[in-house]
């Protein structure tokens, strides 16, 4: 073993398949003095790649997270370490049904063809030692194949270092990571000190422990999940690869069973949660068997047991066959289920790679080694960027209270809207009590407590009883309510008020403040002090990075409103493109505004029934925003709209956000004012109007172009993007963003159905719609257009479709409904000329 | 005929051991259980004795709750039926066998006799290799200790152990007290079946009465040699001659 060099390029801690994989992108992206160390020996020290069970099933709900397994896959295959076997998520329950039909649907929408639904007997045909009887059908996905991660890891680590990219070091324990000024600077280890400005770490279950050692949190924690495996199974004696049977997850009882050379491996995550502490885990010497494989509870089992023997009962059943390994295996999960990507907030240059399982390692790995070397990835990443957590969500409470929810959700029925129950109520709005009064159904986003509707709102569904329609299946009227789309017919008819505290609100302050904006934002931002832009922010690719609006207070002072999910991220990419000298400063003041919507044709005479302020047309003109007073309150008044209604965005301090209710409510009450909740403002609202939404239509992978939201001119600013945007828009798109309606919801079965989201667009006759760039056309956004009595879906669509009055299909739960075009572009379905925004 | 089969629950180490502060135990939060390996071929001895005889295995456990685990362990083996004498604190050897011997009686008492007790050699943990012997004498009983080869035959047990210059052989009358060694045969696995069967077998709980102990622990020390790291000889074919030196040394090469 070479010494340790004293100083790096960058030092990436941990060598399972992310620690390995990463080091090879970055040598191949053309980083050299590379170290990568380990605190156990190679090839596996110890992680939880050494007891990974290493199948890979692509398909996934999440866009990205099948982008990441489809790259892993041929990487895996680039190896030669990967062993097709095929793989079958069986049902046993009608609701699993469905959610196999779905999953056929979002195989499509990403591009996954080489997928069936499988009837119980041809279930038996390619696995015949299981019991069909017990099951109703299944998803069968050929492309589905074991990897050898210890191989790969090996082959990536050894093909880095042949470069002359990387040093290697195993059994070097990481002691400390130096922290100068808010960027890393050296790692501090048993065998010497690394000087370095790049930390990555890799730790899987370690993860947290190491950045705490910077002073940065990496929420997950590690978890239990059980395996056993049994043996020998006398139907695979005569085996001659190591596994020659497909697949099969048990879906409905959280299990799966894999052949495993001559014997059956048997994995759950139906037990209850067991979590640990990376602190507690034991060190490789004190381990039985490795730090991460600990010891079996078989208690936890039992139920498991039975389950198996009743899928599988002539190997499980079989007397002969002993279980010969059980362990409870530790493994990494987060809040939300997703990885941990990225430079973490509170150390610069100390980035994270964790929570990341063997089926999507090298495809983060190279997407995180080209974020690190290009500042951005090719697959959009936004969901597992670790920025996405605000403070509260990266304590040790709220990570257990989500794992624990979300562990037996890893094989569950997950609804599009699904809440979580634990751990709620933990940031709430001034209005909140009014809300409770109102009986608002509460969703939450980023911590806060929105209402996406209110019960209080029922009688609304008489007076628009002829205009709203119920969802006859449960799955499509799960999370959702009718009075919905009753509150958006009333802000339509009269006006609404929306709770929009979840915003996040940052300054940008300074003489270098014009600077600092402009250089982020793709619009002028040296407008008049008093004008509010709303303009895209772009990747330096020229993709999406957020959607945002920006206020001009005074000569020297931004204000910045995106949304509550994605801020801190936001925030972030503001952050790190101020100006070196300091000459600029953010401050977030979230948590210091509430922001109240007031929207619908009444608007002006509610606003202007409770301030002297000039609020007619001419004199507070649409795009502008300044300080009135309403009652005893100083209010920033902003004339924007989300929901394409007349209306401002009323922006007071928190404490004194309640009073602002009250007074909205009371100077509404004569104006029929409705309280209405995000399932407008997020949905019909935003819909009707074509508005795209950051993490919907807004991605990396699509540009301002394809969304059809370039601008007459490009400013003569540089900003992040530009070279890319004016490529862009001298080229054909390669997609256009469409707004489409559905022309008939009735299913084979008789039932209306409405899409949610995410589904496939395809022709007519069934065949999937790919763009010049290889991407599928998908619904990116989903929900009802009461006022134009449609159900709307948003999709990009390759240009020979993307017209207006096409026939196309929608693919909703393996069945096609057919839609039509009816905007290409931006031009709103809704009042298209913006003439009640501009009223 | 009738087996006994006494078995302990013991941490299941790793490579290194690590006490407890006070030095009483061994620090087990990281660690399984499991009994020790002589105990588990005295088990599957008993399984296929019965198997082959016909008759009842009893296992018989001394110590905390928890033990229940090892218990339907064996259970998962073909054990029928199990005996757990609970005790919150580690009870020596003395006081071990003679709650052994009350529960051995309290059995005869209800009407069933064993044939045959086996018991481990000694135990994983404390390696006391005390309470076979005593259990055999409080009973009056003959033991053969150290044994790794047994036949049944015609009322009486042909016991062999290995000796450094070969093997010994006993055969002595039923019923009799055996402490077994590992090698005595080739442990099953447990089966899935076997496993679910186990949730269901019997298992008779009681706390045995106290009892003063002979021995007092004072505190534990390891052992010289823990923790010792592994030497590497060399990387590749240049390491070969290093290997065959070591084997050399060891008497397996000439």
């Amino acid at each position: 073993m070479s010494d340790l060099p004293t100083s790096a390029r960058a030092v990436v801690i941990g060598a399972g398949i992310v620690g390995n994989s990463i080091s090879y992108h970055l040598s191949e992206l053309g980083w050299r003095d590379l170290v990568l160390l380990d605190k156990g020996p190679f090839p596996n020290p110890g992680g939880s790649t050494g007891h990974a069970s290493n199948f890979i099933f692509p398909v996934d709900h999440s866009k990205e997270m099948t982008a990441l397994t489809l790259d892993s896959m041929r990487q895996y295959q680039d190896l030669d370490v990967f062993t097709e076997s095929g793989g079958i998520e069986v049902a046993r329950t009608e609701q699993r049904m469905q959610e196999l039909h779905r999953r056929m649907s979002s195989a499509h929408a990403w591009g996954i063809d080489r997928v069936s639904m499988v009837t119980p007997a041809e279930i038996k045909q390619m696995v015949p030692f299981i019991d069909e009887t017990i099951l109703l059908g299944g998803f069968s996905s050929p492309g589905v194949g074991v990897v050898d991660s210890l191989r790969a890891g090996t082959i990536m680590r050894e093909r880095a270092v042949a470069a002359g990219a990387l040093t290697i070091s195993a059994n070097t324990e990481v002691l400390g990571v130096d922290v100068e000024r808010g960027r890393v600077r050296r790692v501090r280890t048993t065998r010497g000190d690394i000087e370095t400005e790049v930390v990555v770490v890799a730790c899987g279950v370690w993860s947290p422990a190491i950045a705490q050692m910077a002073g940065a949190l990496i929420p997950l924690t590690p978890a239990v999940h059980q395996m056993i495996d049994i043996g020998p199974v006398p139907r695979f004696a005569s085996s001659t690869r190591h596994i020659e049977y497909p697949i099969v997850r048990d879906m409905d009882t959280f299990m799966y069973e894999r052949q495993d050379g001559i014997g059956l491996e048997i994995g759950s995550y139906a037990h209850r949660p067991i979590l640990h502490d990376p602190e507690e885990i034991p060190s490789i010497e004190q381990a039985a068997l490795s730090p991460t494989e600990l010891p079996f509870t078989q208690a936890d089992f039992d139920k498991q047991m039975e389950d198996a023997l009743e899928l599988m009962p002539e190997i499980v059943g079989d007397e002969s066959v002993g279980v010969k390994y059980a362990i409870n295996g530790l493994l990494s999960l987060t809040p939300d289920g997703m990885p941990l990507l990225g430079e973490t907030h509170e150390v610069r240059g100390l980035w994270s790679c964790a929570a990341v399982w063997v089926k999507e390692g090298p495809g983060i790995a190279k997407a995180v080694a080209e974020w690190m070397t290009h500042g951005e990835s090719e697959i959009d990443l936004h969901s597992s960027d670790i920025a996405r957590f605000w403070d509260h969500q990266k304590t040790r409470a709220h990570v257990r209270a989500r794992t624990s929810e979300g562990f037996n959700k890893t094989y569950g029925i997950i609804h599009p809207s699904e809440q979580w129950a634990s751990n709620r109520d933990v940031r709430l709005p001034p209005f909140h009590a009014r809300q409770r009064e109102l009986d608002a159904v509460f969703f939450e986003a980023a911590g806060w407590e929105r209402p996406h509707w209110y019960e209080s709102n029922a009688p609304l569904l008489e007076e628009y009883a002829d205009r709203i329609n119920q969802r006859e299946a449960e799955w499509d009227a799960r999370w959702w309510s009718p009075i919905i789309n009753a509150e958006h017919l009333a802000m339509r008819d009269r006006a609404g008020m929306v709770d929009l505290s979840a915003f996040t609100i940052f300054d940008v302050a300074g003489p270098g403040a014009l600077e600092a904006v402009q250089g982020v934002a793709v619009r002028q931002m040296d407008v008049p002090v008093g004008r509010v832009v709303y303009t895209p922010v772009l990747t330096p690719g020229g993709g999406f990075k957020a959607d945002l609006t920006i206020m001009r207070l005074d000569d020297e002072l931004f204000r910045v409103v995106t949304g509550g999910a994605h801020g801190p991220a936001d925030r972030k990419w503001f952050a790190d493109r101020l100006p070196q000298d300091g000459s600029a400063q953010i401050a977030d003041l979230t948590s210091a505004w509430t922001t109240l919507g007031l929207w619908g044709p009444r608007a002006r005479d509610i606003l202007g029934s409770v301030t002297r302020d000039d609020v007619s047309h001419e004199g507070f003109r649409f795009g502008s925003c300044r300080t009135i007073e309403i009652d005893t309150l100083r209010v920033l008044a902003s004339r924007i709209s989300y929901v394409g209604d007349l209306g401002w965005e009323l922006y007071v301090p928190i404490e004194q956000g309640q009073k602002l209710w009250d007074v909205i409510a009371e100077a509404g009450r004569p104006h029929g004012l409705a309280p209405v909740g995000i399932g407008v403002y997020g949905t019909t609202g935003r819909l009707e109007k074509c508005y795209r939404a950051y993490g919907f239509e807004l991605e990396s992978e699509y540009n301002v172009c394809e969304a059809g939201m370039a601008g007459p001119k490009v400013k003569d600013e540089d900003f992040v993007g530009k070279q890319a945007h004016l490529r862009h828009r001298d080229e054909q798109p390669a997609a256009i963003m469409c707004t489409l309606t559905v022309d008939d919801h009735t299913s084979a079965s008789g039932v209306k159905r409405y899409m949610l989201g995410r589904e496939p667009i395809q022709t007519r006759d069934g065949q999937p719609l790919t763009d010049s760039r290889g991407r599928r056309s998908y619904v990116t956004s989903a929900g009802a257009g009461p006022s134009v009595g449609k159900h709307l879906l948003m999709a990009y669509l390759p240009p020979e479709q993307a017209q207006v009055g096409a026939e196309l299909a929608v693919e909703y739960l393996n069945e096609r409904y057919p839609v039509t075009v009816a905007v290409a572009g931006s031009t709103p379905i809704f009042d298209p000329d913006n003439e009640r925004i501009r009223s | 005929m009738n087996i006994l089969v006494c078995a302990k629950r013991v941490p299941m180490t790793g490579g290194t051991i690590v006490l407890t502060e006070d030095e009483q135990s061994i620090q087990t939060r990281h660690l399984g259980f499991t009994i020790s390996p002589h105990e588990e071929c005295g088990v599957e001895e008993a399984v296929r004795l019965i198997e082959a005889n016909g008759g009842e295995s009893v296992v018989l456990a001394l110590g905390p709750s928890e033990a229940e685990e090892q218990l339907r362990d064996a259970m998962a083996l073909g054990v029928d039926r199990a005996i757990l004498l609970e005790t919150a604190d580690e009870v020596d050897g003395q006081a071990t066998a003679a709650a052994i011997v009350a529960a051995i009686e309290a059995e005869r008492a209800a009407g069933v006799e064993f044939d045959l007790i086996f018991f481990g050699n000694e135990s994983a943990d404390s390696g006391n290799y005390q309470v076979g012997i005593r259990v055999a004498h409080a009973l009056g009983r003959p033991c053969v200790t150290g044994v790794k080869g047994i036949t049944v035959q015609d009322g009486r047990a042909r016991c062999e152990q290995e000796t450094a210059s070969g093997r010994d052989v006993y055969d002595v009358p039923l019923p009799a007290v055996i402490t077994v060694k590992e090698g005595l045969n080739l442990p099953r696995y447990p089966s899935v079946p076997g496993r679910l069967r186990a949730k269901r077998k019997p298992l008779a709980a009681s706390a045995p009465e106290r009892r003063d102990a002979g021995v007092e622990k004072l505190r534990l020390r390891l052992p010289p040699g823990q923790g010792k790291q592994a030497e590497i000889l060399g990387h590749g074919p240049e390491a070969a001659p290093a290997v065959v030196e070591v084997l050399r040394r060891a008497g397996l090469v000439t």
